[in-house]
């Protein structure tokens, strides 16, 4: 499911909130929504798959997404800077914050 | 193609046994059974098959045969080479140097060592680009802290193929007095013996010999002690008596293959093939160097697919490769070395080519192997796709 960020934050990111699935499933529905959203849109992904942390990365250069941060993501939502970006060792989800390209649907075909 | 294949086997680790190596072994194991130590005919007879293969492997590596022990494996060999140099160099540290995509048995227990030390500084993870090559300034940089007793990095990678820059690799770890092991596990029998190291390792399935024989060179002027009790077993570098068949058929299987001297350009030209068939499917990442590679490995990564659906399918077709993707593996870790690399880890395919030499068929069975993948290759990422309703995404 998707909501507006639930958190308030002053960024207006859409969430995404991948948390228990794994790959490709997380990258798959970031794909889905950057479509729907459209170019300069923001998305925070969360997910705890570990194979997230290179894949999302990858796909955003794939597809000319710029991936703007890449934080540990708390129940608390309060979000601190990873130690490793592509080592998480705790379940602990890992929110991505994508701006979707500006040519979105267009880039890497 | 006039080769009608039956299974396409591209994932050779391990391929099929060389059909020599296997008469070998065969043979080896009703004349070779007895313990090479005994002093009777039999445990003489052993003796003398273990001697000849230990000096027809040394021969292949340009060693003299006491340099070279078998191991139990590959794995074992490359665990026991690294902790064999890191325990001579005990009173100057236990520091290890290792590029971020070496072979998990150099990885894992240094990972395991420093973390019992409470000294995540015990092991440095040398990073790769994204053609999977060791950074040398990272690598210099790296050799440069105090304790550093041993340095390890591959002659190149068993996933990606890639290549590591020995000869300057080896120099700067020269320059600070520390040690070089270098990785040949992949390698031998593929790409050129590596000349320059302090320790190599090997392992017999990279030439189409039997799984289970891994080799452990250690040359004379090396400083390397086995840490635990002393053993007599293969110059007291192991504790487990080697299989003398095995072994036998180990080094019968690199004697065949060394021969076929269209091996590397026939491989190099089947995964140039693959690589293009692969890299013209929207969304599809080729990894690694197109060149500098060794010439029978490659791997892809697809976006939006998942590398399990895409290994199953490509079964049913008659087609067997490996994958580095998280839900291909045991765990839910997906390859280090893809991630290392910061490459797309899902949706992988990896293809590892026999040895022409070791398929019934030779070079027009392997051919047509390939061609089979590369006629199928872009229908079952369709197919797949659809399935995930990402067709088009």
């Amino acid at each position: 499911m998707t909501t507006p960020d639930p958190d308030g934050r002053s960024d207006a990111a859409v969430l995404l909130d991948a948390r228990g699935e794994r790959c490709p499933l997380p990258v798959i529905r970031l794909g889905r929504l950057a479509r729907d959203l459209g170019p300069g849109a923001l998305v925070r992904l969360l997910a705890t798959d570990p194979a997230a942390a290179s894949d999302v990365p990858a796909f955003c250069r794939m597809r000319g997404h710029e991936l703007l941060s890449t934080t540990a993501w708390a129940d608390s939502h309060v979000s601190t800077p990873t130690p490793s970006p592509v080592a998480p060792e705790s379940p602990m989800a890992t929110a991505y914050l994508v701006r979707v390209s500006a040519t979105t649907g267009e880039a890497g075909r | 193609m006039s080769y009608d294949v039956v299974r396409a086997v591209l994932d050779a680790t391990p391929g099929p046994l060389h059909p020599a190596a296997r008469e070998t072994l065969l043979a080896a194991l009703d004349s070779g059974w007895a313990d090479p130590r005994r002093l009777h005919r039999e445990g003489r007879m052993a003796r003398r098959l273990l001697d000849t293969a230990r000096e027809s492997v040394a021969a292949q590596l340009g060693v003299r045969p006491p340099e070279v022990s078998f191991l139990p494996g590959g794995s074992t060999a490359l665990t026991e080479g690294l902790a064999g140099l890191r325990y001579a160099g005990r009173r100057r540290g236990a520091r290890v140097v290792a590029g971020a995509v070496e072979h998990s048995a150099i990885l894992v227990p240094s990972r395991a060592l420093a973390a019992a030390a409470q000294d995540p500084g015990l092991l440095a993870e040398v990073p790769v680009d994204s053609r999977g090559c060791v950074d040398l300034s990272a690598w210099r940089q790296a050799l440069t802290h105090p304790g550093t007793v041993v340095a390890a990095l591959q002659a190149a990678n068993q996933e990606v193929g890639a290549r590591q820059p020995l000869t300057s690799a080896l120099g700067a770890a020269r320059a600070r007095g520390v040690p070089l092991l270098v990785d040949a596990t992949s390698s031998l029998g593929r790409d050129p013996v590596p000349t320059g190291y302090d320790v190599l390792v090997g392992d017999a399935r990279s030439w189409g010999g039997p799984s289970g024989v891994g080799v452990l060179v250690v040359p004379e002027r090396t400083r390397w002690r086995r840490p635990g009790a002393p053993s007599e077993v293969e110059h007291g570098r192991t504790d487990v008596e080697p299989v003398v068949a095995l072994v036998l058929a180990a080094a019968e299987a690199w004697r065949q293959s060394a021969a076929d001297l269209d091996e590397d350009q026939a491989a190099r030209r089947l995964v140039d093939r693959i690589r293009a068939t692969a890299g013209a499917i929207p969304d599809t990442e080729v990894v690694g160097d197109p060149l500098d590679r060794l010439p029978h490995v490659t791997t892809f990564s697809v976006l939006f697919a998942d590398g399990e659906a895409l290994v199953d399918e490509l079964d049913r077709r008659g087609i067997a490769v490996a994958s580095g993707s998280a839900c291909t593996a045991s765990t839910l870790e997906p390859s280090h070395v893809l991630r290392a690399m910061g490459v797309l880890t899902h949706g992988n395919v990896r293809v590892t080519l026999p040895l022409a030499s070791t398929l019934p068929g030779g070079h027009a069975e392997r051919e047509a192997a390939v061609d089979l993948l590369c006629r199928e290759l872009p229908q079952v990422v369709a197919d797949v796709r659809d399935r995930l309703g990402t067709a088009g995404l």
